[in-house]
């Protein structure tokens, strides 16, 4: 009976991992084949020619940059706010304090909400500031999606981290703050995975930046331009009724899948190199 | 305040109610030693520590000993006031460190922590280098001459006995020690803060016996300089290296005294039938 057992719970876990691994290739493949016959270095090179994004020529730089700009933005404004939220709710406050539940339980709720409705109150917020549609509202929006699934990841693992070495900070007389920029070093592959997740859920979100954001033919120059973006480019191209232009979309996919591969590289790359000592 | 030699007249010719229970030791109390007076820890509602009284000698080797779950660790983080991270903790009592109340308001912690080395049961490096481990406490206490940093560090790693065996590679990460040396360097650590007492907290109990050993004589080495506290589990740890025994058990002292007198003739019931191994 016990091999049955063994045997059939290995089939699953082997079939669930076989499915996801076919969904993956599907995916991965159908952009590759559509889109590597239309991905020609004008793509990547140069800003949509010809009028507007909807042409046969130029590339899509202006939303490659776009995207680029907003993620690292994005990135930045949720990590400044991340990061002293995760130290204050872990190493500040008491385990059992109400306030960090009440954060936990909020930041879980934030991370259910769809993304167009962060765009729709980017947009509300946007028209209370006065802001047009513009690089640092898409920044500002893009933040706010990021942000609860940034702290939680960041939280989790601050979460796990063992009592032994704040303790030991501590009986050296170091204060609060001396303690927390020593546990962030224990801390940077978390810090890394929350970063990683942050650049997945936001360089590809479309609905955020539709109203925030804009889009443009031109690459912008200051945060007050709007800026395109790589999914939006996705879904204009997509939408159009030409052949050719829709086969550029599958190219904008292949550079958008790109650059998320060399960020993700890159920040494990630079988180090992600064938590070198840690294990 | 008291004094402590009003103390300690009050002790030895006039023993008043609330001073019965200080316990006599070895040596004589003078300016430099801990005092402890009516002491209780309540950790939420439950009762840890019930009311202690003790007077730890200096320049000498402390131990505390008891059944898990007696108090003695809580005990020892009273000392340097680790409890103040944990709000559901409630102290009251006074601890003379140095003829001061480390519980009067006012009293800075850092100061209080800087004079207390503590050694915990796991050693915990930090996520640094072996240099920078020991040159930690130093650079945040505001150290900032790198030759003065260099001699220190290399002071206390020599002292510790683990200067030979990582010099090559001081600037490489502590978490590749083995656990015993792991310990010692948490004990250069300790030390590089100059502190005035060591405690330890079953520093011993996650080491192999070489380095236990190793760590037993160290601090045999220590008490010349230093008033040593440990909390230990094993009796014959505490009789090879204690000069004084406190034998805690419900929160409440029950013995304590010099350790011959207190292995070879325990005055209480309870404490003969810990020592012969009634209950542990």
């Amino acid at each position: 009976m016990k091999q049955y057992e063994e045997r059939i719970f290995k089939l699953i876990m082997i079939g669930a991992s076989l499915i996801i691994l076919g969904i993956l290739v599907y995916i991965v493949g159908t952009i590759f084949y559509k889109g590597l016959p239309a991905l020609t270095w004008d793509m990547i090179s140069k800003v949509p020619g010809g009028g507007f994004y909807l042409g046969k020529e130029g590339g899509v730089l202006n939303a490659i940059a776009g995207s680029v700009y907003l993620i690292f933005g994005a990135l930045a404004l949720s990590l400044f706010l991340s990061v002293p939220l995760v130290m204050y709710i872990n190493f500040y406050l008491p385990g059992k304090s109400w306030f960090s539940k009440i954060v936990r339980f909020s930041l879980d709720i934030l991370f259910g909400i769809p993304s167009i409705v962060y765009g729709a109150f980017g947009f509300s917020l946007m028209i209370y500031l006065g802001i047009r549609a513009s690089l640092i509202g898409g920044i500002i929006t893009v933040a706010m999606l990021i942000m609860p699934i940034m702290m939680r990841s960041l939280d989790e693992v601050a979460r796990l981290l063992s009592r032994d070495l704040p303790d030991a900070l501590l009986s050296l007389g170091a204060t609060r703050y001396e303690m927390i920029k020593v546990l962030l070093r224990q801390l940077m592959p978390g810090l890394a995975t929350a970063i990683l997740l942050g650049i997945g859920r936001g360089i590809g979100d479309a609905a955020t930046v539709l109203f925030t954001a804009g889009y443009t033919d031109n690459i912008p120059t200051s945060l007050n331009q709007p800026a395109a973006t790589l999914p939006l480019s996705i879904f204009f191209q997509l939408g159009s009724p030409v052949e050719e232009v829709q086969n550029r979309a599958y190219a904008s996919a292949i550079i958008l899948t790109v650059i998320i591969l060399i960020l993700s590289f890159s920040a494990r790359y630079i988180s090992s190199k600064f938590s070198k000592n840690s294990i | 305040m008291i004094s402590a030699n009003k103390l300690l007249e009050t002790r030895t010719f006039k023993p008043v109610l609330e001073l019965e229970r200080v316990t006599p030791l070895k040596k004589v109390l003078n300016k430099h030693t801990i005092r402890i007076e009516n002491l209780d820890v309540y950790i939420e509602e439950q009762h840890i520590l019930k009311g202690i009284n003790l007077a730890i000698p200096e320049k000498s080797i402390t131990c505390i000993i008891g059944p898990s779950g007696c108090g003695k660790s809580t005990f020892l983080r009273t000392l340097n006031r680790m409890h103040d991270e944990s709000p559901e903790v409630r102290i009251s009592g006074k601890i003379y460190i140095d003829d001061e109340n480390i519980y009067d308001q006012g009293v800075n912690v850092i100061d209080t922590r800087k004079k207390m080395g503590l050694l915990a049961q796991r050693p915990c490096t930090l996520p640094m280098s072996i240099f920078d481990n020991v040159a930690y406490g130093p650079r945040i206490h505001g150290l900032k001459k790198r030759k003065v940093i260099n001699q220190t560090v290399i002071k206390y790693l020599q002292y510790v006995g683990l200067w030979d065996e990582v010099r090559g590679r001081v600037r490489s990460s502590a978490s590749r020690l083995s656990i015993g040396q792991q310990q010692r360097l948490c004990l250069a650590r300790g030390l590089a803060i100059e502190p005035e007492y060591i405690l330890g907290d079953e520093a011993t109990s996650a080491l192999d016996p070489l380095s236990t050993k190793k760590i037993e004589e160290l601090f045999i080495r220590l008490k010349e300089k230093y008033t040593v506290i440990l909390v230990t589990h094993t009796l014959r740890q505490a009789k090879r290296i204690a000069d004084n025994i406190v034998f805690m058990y419900l929160g409440k002292i029950v013995e304590s005294g010099p350790t011959e007198e207190f292995f070879n003739n325990p005055k209480k019931q309870l404490t003969r039938d810990y020592l012969s191994g009634s209950f542990s």
